[in-house]
């Protein structure tokens, strides 16, 4: 039997969760003979190359790209996993939820106490860069989302434990000190 | 005159007092319902709802129904597990509750809840209330997203025999607690902090206090909400 693939991307998020992931320190190596990475940026692939078993999302959607990026893994990849607290909920980055984003926009950009090399005062407006939404949404709103991981970042323990289970199909242990929302 | 009287919790049998509610009751007994409205020994508010037990088989809120000789009451049963972590849902998307980028988390109640039901994200949409953040008093910040009505605050902080905390706009859907900011002002430290730590939620937060116990140390971080009273 062909091992199962894993990819994961990290959205509106701070790449603590991937961070948090590599914390699983030795047991990568373990991980590396349970699992085949595709998309991931893990081993740098930047598109899918085939259908993959398993998709863990960093992050909730801010902006066009993001969306793209997560309905591309929905398409991709049989679970979806929103890792961490900003793929569950927004996360720091929705705490812009209850402002207008031009009021954010001119803050960052123009009025803010950091602007000042911006001296032409112009708004970041290249057609290359992704349309920013008017507000954060965590990933469950966007596409269906099969299972969750709390955690800023989930600890390393919690993503083992949930990986190993989806492979191998045991029951996922939870004890109290690894379910934490901060 | 004898004021014991038996009650039965989950099939077991229980002595109390008569004037007990069944939360204290049960507290008494060792039995953990979970609350977050209730503080001992002051005004019942019955506001939360989360302490919902059947009693003879009817719902009831056990911080606001007083013991009687022979009842009998489920608490530990799976669908008012399941009632209890809707609420706890519910009040998760109706505030802003960023618990990581909250003073009050390790420490909160609502979070505690949270992990004691498994939530591991809410069933219900978010909505990323507006309603505003008051910070104009000496000591005290008080951040209305986080609020959950439970009337604590109005119900426990005073100053000068006053309520340092009201309810607002009353059964509309912009009820809300209102801080009295020229009151709060004249609030001492240890009062502030009382304040803050009556708010099962990061809502009434003390000024210059934040993240005081490290991640490890925080009162809910080892032991689930509640096991202090099973435990005893």
């Amino acid at each position: 039997m062909s091992k199962p693939v894993l990819a994961t991307t990290s959205l509106a998020g701070c790449f603590g969760c991937h961070m948090s992931f590599l914390d699983i320190d030795e047991r990568i190596l373990e991980l590396i003979e349970l699992v085949e990475f595709n998309k991931s940026p893990i081993d740098d692939i930047k598109t899918f190359t085939k259908q993959c078993d398993i998709g863990l999302i960093e992050g909730g959607c801010c902006n066009s790209e993001n969306i793209h990026v997560l309905k591309d893994f929905r398409k991709n990849c049989k679970i979806l996993v929103s890792v961490g607290e900003c793929a569950i909920m927004g996360g720091l980055p929705a705490l812009r939820n209850g402002i207008p984003v031009e009021e954010c926009l001119r803050e960052a950009y123009l009025d803010g106490p950091t602007v000042g090399l911006n001296t032409e005062k112009i708004l970041p407006n290249d057609d290359e860069l992704p349309m920013l939404l008017d507000k954060v949404y965590p990933c469950h709103e966007i596409v269906k989302i099969d299972y969750y991981l709390p955690g800023c970042p989930p600890t390393a323990d919690l993503i083992w434990n949930a990986l190993i289970a989806l492979i191998t199909g045991d029951e996922l242990k939870l004890p109290y000190e690894v379910v934490k929302f901060d | 005159m004898n004021d014991k009287i038996k009650i039965v919790i989950d099939g077991k049998e229980y002595w109390t007092e008569h004037g007990k509610t069944i939360l204290d009751a049960a507290k008494d007994n060792g039995v953990f319902i979970p609350s977050l409205c209730h503080v001992e020994g002051v005004k019942t508010a019955g506001s939360c709802r989360i302490c919902n037990v059947k009693v003879n088989g009817r719902n009831m809120t056990a911080c606001s129904t007083p013991v009687a000789e022979g009842m009998t009451i489920v608490n530990n049963h799976p669908e008012l597990e399941e009632l209890r972590k809707a609420i706890v849902e519910v009040m998760f998307v109706a505030g802003n509750h960023f618990c990581p980028a909250c003073e009050k988390s390790g420490n909160c109640e609502l979070q505690a809840l949270g992990y004691r039901f498994l939530m591991l994200v809410p069933r219900f949409p978010y909505e990323f209330p507006d309603k505003g953040v008051n910070a104009e008093s000496k000591y005290i910040y008080h951040d209305r997203n986080r609020c959950i009505l439970c009337k604590r605050c109005v119900r426990t902080v005073m100053k000068d025999d006053k309520h340092v905390f009201a309810l607002n706009s009353r059964g509309g859907e912009h009820i809300h607690i209102k801080i009295d900011t020229e009151l709060a002002s004249h609030l001492t430290e240890e009062e502030a902090q009382a304040a803050m730590d009556i708010c099962p939620v990061g809502a009434i937060l003390k000024k210059e206090r934040g993240y005081y116990n490290p991640i490890g140390e925080r009162k809910f971080d080892k032991q689930p909400i509640g096991s202090e009273i099973e435990n005893k």
